[in-house]
């Protein structure tokens, strides 16, 4: 049994999608769709486990030897990162039933979960394939179903903002897949190690070095790095608040996950960041992430839009990480891909229920709630700071480490730079701070209450998890530093 | 004259080159959601031809065992594509539904009008 976990990752997904697509109510669906996400991540934790006393595992799919055969393989990374996504799935579940009926029709309601499987199994596919090109499957399948969550939101301009998405997302999906053609046609396999072992023989020429740009821009579009983020703030804002909370806690992450697995794993760091310029274009960027959508932040009326540029600015502290590729500042970066889903998954699922109880995110809208309800807003404190990085809570964790991998790469610059970064968060986070607890209650807010629990636990779980994963750092920062220590030793 | 024999020699790469970035040039000028798509199906489809020309080999047969043949061209680049097809026509078809449903929430699909008829909210 425990030798088939790798194919029950992605297929229990498939098979829940399936049942949910033939459910006519939607509390039948929501059921399934629960009993597949709890599933999840026990499968998950066994895995890692496994991994991290035995090393990789590595799964014949169909019982085809690699790399004929497509292979599954955990390990560290990717280990961690199907535990998130698969937590993640497993915490907004409950929380969705609520959410879900008061934002979407009743018609729709089986398809939203349809949907949501389909874009965990993508997700868990991605971070599990050992195989470039079924890679590229999976990602298409999240991608897709995630078009179409987004289109349910009740605003027409979710209609906008998915066709956007589609196209930018479709770019860098085939730009990925252009790339990955022109590694296939010069070593003749697909299988990342396989690629990774065969690479030596052609390497620096012409078309690896394409392959490399197409599959770093491809990925880079998935994954909102500025300037390429344009799709993202909209999807965020105007998906329904599930959608937001799974998205923006998963899908950026995986596509980050599945750059660094070609950049340091299939490509190598010799040949990735001591050969090119690589590391200097990624700090550019990061930093221009860091400021620039802080600084925009700053400026929105929309809360979850507010939020969303936070992501993008966020994602830019984990390509930081990338961009540093020493031990300490890619453990960093790897870290900080956990601890972000902890805090923007929290963020998201406390404004959906600001949404579920007063039906507006503008931020005059939320003026006072604070004393209508202290849980929820308290928690949204508790979140914030951990966006800012208040020792404490898992955003120092992250800070910390990139500061330490900037000082060990001789420039102490950054470290100034990653704190002005802070408090432009600051900023923002301290404007909502401020405007739900020191101003008169709004009219919206009137009858405002606390949300049922089955809202309330799953946001609550997430917000205590910033504080644990803060103080207790043994099992985020242990794997994520094996994972890297595994990605600058390359798959050779 | 080696610039010539270089395109000559590489004519498929060339074709892919000028039917990618035809493609995406037409994502990024058009304004109508439907023509956008179009462009985009179009740079998809150039990827497929990356997979597909280097997969035939001069000489080689389809890869059938057989007795007097030894000179196979590689199938697998015709299974990824033919999944990359299927990829393909699920976007299109994602897209255009969209796209229905703008219009009749808008009652356009010129990105400019679209943009305009949104100005000013939150």
């Amino acid at each position: 049994m425990s030798g088939q976990f790798p194919a029950l990752q992605v297929v229990l997904p498939l098979l829940g999608a399936l049942i949910c697509a033939l459910m006519r109510r939607g509390s039948w669906a929501w059921a399934v769709a629960l009993v597949v996400c709890w599933a999840m991540p026990v499968i998950s934790w066994l895995m890692l486990s496994e991994v991290l006393a035995n090393g990789p595992i590595s799964y014949a799919m169909g019982g085809w030897a690699p790399p004929w055969g497509i292979e599954y393989r955990v390990d560290a990374a990717s280990g961690f990162l199907l535990l998130l996504v698969s937590l993640i799935g497993a915490v907004i579940l409950p929380y969705a039933r609520t959410s879900v009926a008061s934002e979407i029709d009743e018609k729709n309601i089986p398809w939203f979960y349809t949907m949501f499987l389909l874009c965990l199994c993508g997700l868990l596919g991605i971070s599990i394939t050992g195989d470039a090109f079924n890679a590229f499957v999976f990602l298409e399948v999240s991608s897709l179903s995630t078009y179409g969550m987004i289109a349910l939101g009740k605003d027409r301009r979710a209609l906008l903002a998915a066709y956007q998405y589609l196209i930018m997302g479709t770019i860098g999906a085939t730009f990925y897949v252009a790339g990955v053609g022109l590694l296939y046609s010069m070593t003749g396999s697909l299988n990342f190690v396989d690629v990774a072992s065969r690479l030596g023989e052609v390497e620096s020429t012409r078309p690896i070095l394409a392959a490399l740009a197409f599959i770093t821009v491809g990925m880079s579009l998935k994954l909102a790095l500025f300037p390429l983020h344009v799709w993202l703030p909209n999807a965020y804002a105007f998906a329904p608040s599930v959608a937001t909370a799974f998205l923006a806690a998963t899908a950026t992450k995986v596509a980050v996950y599945l750059m660094l697995r070609f950049m340091f794993s299939v490509f190598g760091v010799a040949f990735t960041f001591d050969s090119l310029a690589i590391s200097e274009v990624f700090i550019t960027l990061s930093l221009a992430a860091m400021f620039g959508a802080s600084l925009v932040a700053i400026f929105q009326e929309n809360v979850k839009r507010m939020l969303a540029y936070s992501s993008v600015a966020q994602i830019g502290y984990i390509t930081l990480g990338i961009g540093l590729a020493n031990q300490t500042g890619l453990t960093g970066g790897i870290v900080h891909l956990f601890n972000h889903a902890m805090m923007k998954g929290a963020l998201f699922l406390l404004l959906g229920i600001v949404i579920y109880r007063i039906g507006t995110v503008k931020i005059e809208g939320l003026a006072g709630l604070g004393k209508r309800m202290p849980i929820t807003m308290g928690a949204f404190v508790i979140a914030g700071l951990s966006i800012i990085g208040t020792p404490g809570t898992v955003g120092f964790v992250s800070k910390w480490y990139l500061a330490v991998g900037a000082f060990e790469r001789g420039w102490w610059w950054l470290v100034f730079l990653l704190v002005g970064s802070s408090l432009l968060s600051v900023v923002y986070i301290g404007r909502i701070v401020e405007v739900v607890w020191f101003r008169p209650l709004s009219k919206e807010g009137k009858a405002a209450t606390e949300p049922p629990m089955g809202m309330l636990v799953p946001a609550l779980l997430l917000v205590a998890a910033t504080v644990y994963f803060g103080i207790d750092t043994s099992l985020t920062v242990g794997v994520a530093s094996k994972a890297a220590e595994a990605f600058l030793a390359g798959l050779k | 004259m080696a610039v010539l024999e270089n395109i000559v020699n590489h004519y498929n790469h060339w074709i892919t080159i000028f039917l990618m970035v035809s493609g995406l040039y037409i994502v990024v000028a058009r304004g109508n959601m439907v023509k956008k798509l179009v462009g985009l199906s179009l740079f998809q489809t150039s990827v497929y031809l990356i997979y597909i020309t280097p997969g035939k080999i001069l000489g080689g047969t389809p890869p059938i065992l057989e007795t007097g043949f030894s000179v196979y061209s590689n199938p697998l680049p015709h299974v990824l594509i033919l999944t990359a097809i299927v990829v393909g026509v699920a976007t299109l078809a994602v897209g255009l539904a969209l796209v229905v449903r703008i219009n009749e929430a808008y009652g356009t699909i010129e990105e400019d009008e679209l943009f305009a008829e949104d100005d000013g909210q939150l």
